[in-house]
């Protein structure tokens, strides 16, 4: 171990200050700088000098003030307590800073992530005696009506388990001893700590398999996502990034959903905040405050937190994954992330790689995105879990060739596109279905527990995805010849499409029943867009004018079938009744003429 | 009991390094006397060891090494404030231009602020009406929200500021209000323009001014954003009043970012920017937005000329991503003779949706603009495939559509600098115009909305 080391400051650049007088500190070693005790970490060492970034506005620091090394990595507090709470990029809570400082962010508290003074029901799971080693679960917190949170066994301990008791407890409290095979006996506590740079272990990776449900038509649908998968959303500004991310978290289908804001604007997390409360989780009816954790470093907040908030986000989400549970962890944005990498490495005089971002950028981009996947988790009893990661990234002008946007797409599997063009005809949410791809494709049937169904799901998206690409090419032509001039099977081609477009794709985040569909509501309105198409074409070949079938009656109920409450799906059903007899009519009217 | 030194080693564009400093501090404010005896002022940007870089706010013009004397004054800059900065005009660091007396303050306040933590934050969702239809029926401002104005060279953003300087009020309220307008290297010109518009309408008892023309120090405009929001969060909360603060224009503060970073020699991010403008802009912008329990609130609309009209370039780029939306000025329109020239497709308020709606405008409000945004796309593109093919080849429903875009720009768009629409006359506007189409091509207004409010149905 290394001693608290104290140091000097001998010079002050914007978040980067550096300490002569710290030999024996090591790399990512947490520093208190200056008399204000401001919150650093040694990113460098050159000789006895330490090169640190500071968390905190460096105003008014200057050289001679000391500097603190604590001796230990940055870390973040894990234990019951977690749940609701919105925290800055290194875990300070910042409802408690707004108790304690007011409206404004000072500088140089030190507040603990958890709630020491708050005592947990605490329930063994487990018998006194028992073998226990490193991520076994030995009793468990029902910390929201939406969460069991399981205590687990700290990594590396390992030994018989003894004063195990059920009762009330704080975060800090003994609720167990564990004595290793030497002697050695260690205090259990419901809080443990762990260094946020380092991914937490697990006992086996394995492929994801499943889709992760999100209620949005066009990614599940078109573009699913995995239980464990990756996913980025690229767009300009303006797109709808932020309202895509808002919306997965809100509906996603996880058992905690991790937010962070990382670099963004104040008012949205204000937004997350007022609203989370309020929304239910369509499954419990609870609010969805009560499975979520919010991470807020706002673009004007020091621009070193911004750099952790992503790491203290994801090893807090790798927590609660470690019990067992499908977790998803939303990043909005990864580019502000970057940037303030390359703002760090600039005051360092690091030599720069492409447009000023440290060369380093791509593998700390692959290796948080890594920290993703489904897993066997470390420790008895035996258990499955998941983290999804779906990060947010934002080019300058929208350009895909930028650096962060082209590292990403390296490690995800799924991507997004956001575009500007959909977003200003206020198509949202604006993902181009034709640049868009996801490798999780091939598990869309196996969501539905009937496998004909699931069969059925792919053909039907199969067949819309076609339409869609088949509409892109005949614009082409249209555009050159005038929609006169296309035979009449490709105007119904077109006049499906543009149904697919409009009334599936397009889905109202603002909408009480819009904002929401899930798979089988999906699967009802697809299937009816569809047969109506199958019956325009039957149409068609007999003769029956395309503008007749394009203004028949039924086609408002497609447009409207989004607005069906999830309880009625049965007027869904009945619209392709309505088709049937709509086109009968035709039929016979056709004949006479 | 101040640090005089004379031992400045080297000057560099509008830097200057001192030697041999005790004590100096990160962000202090210094003075500099020069040898005509005349004081500078300047901030130390980097401390090494006794090694200061300071950057002179007035630039390095005149100054010489041998007989300049800096003295470190021991704080950060800060601002004086006081009720009576109501009606005042002052330059670009604070120090009053109008000829008046120094203020007494009630307090000195450090520019620089603090972050609003995101908890306090109050969520904005009080509608502003200015007046404009393409803002309050199509981006609706709401008050503590930012909201630039993208604009160009030679399109009317004075005129829009202006006007929403003017009209701007919150519906069935009669609450302190108050301006504070930030000049940035604007021209004199344009400065008198705001100046004598309040004046005119009477607003200028209750206006701040700071003002940084072309021809004053660039280095000064680092300071005058962050001096203005100062004045603006001492007047909305600890004064309960609602500022509106108007930044003209951000272009130019970048630019004297961009100077001070490249005499700093620093890596460059694109077009010669530095790499943290993003976090430097967004210090700025996000000093807007409400508190709880305070009754004030600070709405921003900055304002920014675009280079060659490409909104990929660094500022437009990097401010859209912090701000709340954003107002797009079309020259095309400006061409027409379409006032104000507000570029609809591109523009958008990111908050719209919790400012309006039953009890703040009106229930149909969000359906309604769904439904003109979707229907004036759709004759746009109309209008461009007509140029290539001609009106002919278009089917009758295109035709339509671009009847009615037509009209949106000469009705709805169109209506000049002094007239103020309710919010009311404004929807009512554009259910008049959505009645041409039939009732089935409405597909985003619920069905509900349109038996009461079309105007066929209404008695």
């Amino acid at each position: 171990m290394a001693e608290a080391k104290t140091g000097r400051i001998i010079k002050v650049a914007g978040p980067v200050v550096a300490a002569e007088g710290m030999l024996g500190s090591r790399m990512y070693d947490v520093v208190r700088v200056g008399k204000q005790n401001l919150i650093g970490e040694i990113v460098e060492l050159k000789g006895d000098t330490a090169n640190i970034q500071v968390y905190e506005d460096t105003i008014s620091i200057g050289p001679g003030e000391p500097v603190v090394n604590t001796g230990a990595p940055l870390s973040v507090e894990l234990g019951p307590g977690l749940i609701g709470s919105i925290y800055d990029g290194i875990q300070r809570p910042l409802d408690q800073l707004y108790k304690v400082q007011g409206d404004y962010i000072l500088r140089g508290s030190q507040l603990p992530g958890l709630n020491r003074e708050k005592k947990w029901h605490f329930k063994p799971v487990i018998k006194n005696g028992a073998e226990v080693s490193g991520g076994d679960i030995i009793g468990q917190v029902q910390e929201t009506e939406l969460l069991l949170h399981k205590i687990m066994i700290p990594a590396g301990i390992k030994g018989k388990i003894d004063e195990l008791s059920e009762g009330d407890f704080t975060v800090e409290q003994k609720i167990a001893t564990v004595t290793a095979g030497s002697g050695q006996k260690h205090e259990i506590k419901m809080m443990q700590k762990w260094p946020v740079r380092m991914g937490r272990p697990v006992k086996q990776r394995l492929a994801p398999h499943t889709v992760l449900q999100t209620g949005q038509r066009v990614i599940d649908t078109f573009f699913p996502i995995a239980k464990g998968g990756t996913a980025c959303v690229p767009g300009p500004f303006g797109a709808g990034k932020t309202v895509v991310q808002h919306q997965l978290s809100k509906w996603i289908d996880a058992d905690i959903v991790v937010y962070v804001g990382c670099g963004e604007r104040g008012n949205e997390m204000t937004d997350v905040l007022i609203e989370f409360p309020q929304l239910k989780d369509p499954r419990s009816g609870q609010p969805l405050m009560k499975r979520s954790v919010l991470i807020a470093n706002t673009s004007n907040m020091p621009v070193a937190a911004r750099e952790a908030s992503v790491y203290t986000g994801i090893t807090i989400a790798e927590y609660f994954r470690d019990m067992g549970y499908t977790v998803a962890l939303m990043a909005d944005s990864t580019s502000r992330w970057a940037e303030a990498m390359r703002e760090i490495s600039t005051r360092l005089e690091e030599m720069p790689a492409e447009e000023g971002y440290p060369a380093y950028l791509a593998s700390r981009i692959a290796s948080f995105y890594e920290r993703a996947g489904r897993t066997e988790c470390l420790g008895k009893p035996a258990r499955e879990a998941s983290l999804s990661i779906i990060g947010a990234v934002s080019p300058p002008g929208g350009d895909l060739s930028d650096s962060v946007v082209q590292a990403t797409l390296h490690v995800v599997k799924v991507f997004w596109s956001l575009v500007g063009k959909l977003a200003y005809q206020r198509h949202f949410p604006a993902i181009d279905w034709l640049t868009s791809y996801s490798f999780y494709k091939q598990y869309l049937a196996g969501f539905f527990e009937n496998k004909e169904k699931g069969q059925e799901m792919v053909a039907l998206a199969q067949e819309a995805m076609s339409l869609l690409e088949q509409e892109s090419q005949l614009a082409e032509i249209v555009r050159l010849v005038g929609s006169e001039a296309i035979s009449p099977a490709d105007r119904m081609v077109l006049q499906t499409a543009k149904s697919i477009r409009e009334d599936y794709l397009h889905q109202n985040a603002f909408h009480e029943i819009d904002t929401y569909t899930s798979m089988e509501k999906q699967f009802e309105m697809l299937k009816t867009i569809l047969y109506f198409h199958k019956k325009g074409l039957e149409a068609i070949e007999k003769d029956v004018d395309t503008e007749v079938i394009f203004k028949l009656a039924v086609t408002e109920d497609i447009a409207r079938a989004k607005y069906v409450p999830e309880n009625q799906m049965e007027t869904i059903t009945k619209i392709r009744n309505k088709t049937d007899e709509q086109f009968k009519a035709q039929f016979a009217g056709a004949k006479n003429a | 009991m101040l640090k005089e030194y004379q031992t400045v080693n080297s000057i560099s564009g509008p830097l200057m390094m001192v030697e041999s400093v005790d004590d100096a501090r990160y962000g202090e404010v210094v003075e500099i006397e020069i040898g005509d005896g005349s004081i500078r002022h300047g901030q130390i940007l980097q401390v090494e060891r006794d090694k200061a870089l300071v950057q002179v706010f007035e630039g390095t013009e005149g100054i010489d090494i041998d007989s300049c004397t800096v003295r470190l004054l021991g704080r950060p800059q800060q601002l004086a404030v006081s009720p009576d900065i109501l009606g005042r005009v002052f330059n670009g660091t604070g120090e009053p231009k109008d000829g008046g007396a120094k203020i007494i303050a009630e307090k000195l306040i450090n520019i620089n602020g603090n972050p609003i933590n995101p908890y306090s934050r109050d969520y904005p969702n009080e509608f502003i009406q200015t007046g404009i239809s393409t803002i309050d029926g199509l981006n609706p401002l709401v008050r503590g929200q930012k909201l630039p104005v993208f604009s160009g060279s030679g399109l009317p953003h004075d005129e829009i500021t202006a006007q929403i300087a003017r009209q701007a009020t919150v519906l069935g309220k009669g609450e302190q209000f108050a301006v504070v307008f930030a000049a940035m290297g604007i021209t004199f010109e344009a400065a008198q323009f705001f100046i004598n518009d309040l004046t005119n309408s009477g607003a200028i008892e209750r206006a701040v001014m700071f003002i940084n023309l072309a021809n004053d120090p660039a280095i000064e405009r680092i300071a005058t954003p962050r001096v203005a929001l100062t004045a603006a969060e001492y007047l909305a909360f600890e004064k309960d009043m609602h500022v509106l603060v108007v930044l003209n224009d951000m272009t130019n503060y970048c630019e004297a970012l961009r100077q001070i970073s490249a005499a700093r020699k620093e890596v460059p991010g694109r077009r010669g920017y530095p790499g943290y403008l993003y976090t430097d802009l967004a210090t700025i912008y996000e000093r807007a937005g409400r508190i709880k329990n305070k009754k004030g609130s600070i709405t921003m609309v900055p304002v920014l000329t675009m280079p060659e009209d490409d909104k990929t370039h660094p500022v437009p780029d990097l401010t859209g991503y912090i701000t709340e939306g954003q107002i797009i000025l079309s020259r095309s329109l400006h061409r027409k003779a379409i006032a104000p020239p507000v570029d609809v497709l591109p523009s958008l308020s990111r908050l719209k949706d919790k400012g309006i709606g039953k009890g703040k405008t009106r229930e149909d409000h969000a359906d309604l603009y769904n439904q003109l945004y979707a229907a004036y796309a759709r004759g746009k593109e109309c209008q461009e495939l007509a140029t290539i093919l001609g009106q002919a080849a278009l089917s009758e429903e295109d035709r339509k559509y671009m009847t009615f875009a037509d009209e949106f720009e000469k009705r709805y768009i169109s209506q000049g600098y002094y007239e103020n629409r309710t919010i009311e006359q404004t929807l009512d506007l554009g259910w008049e115009l959505l009645s041409m189409f039939e009732d089935s091509q409405l597909k985003r207004i619920r069905v509900e909305f349109l038996k009461k409010y079309m105007p066929k149905f209404r008695k």
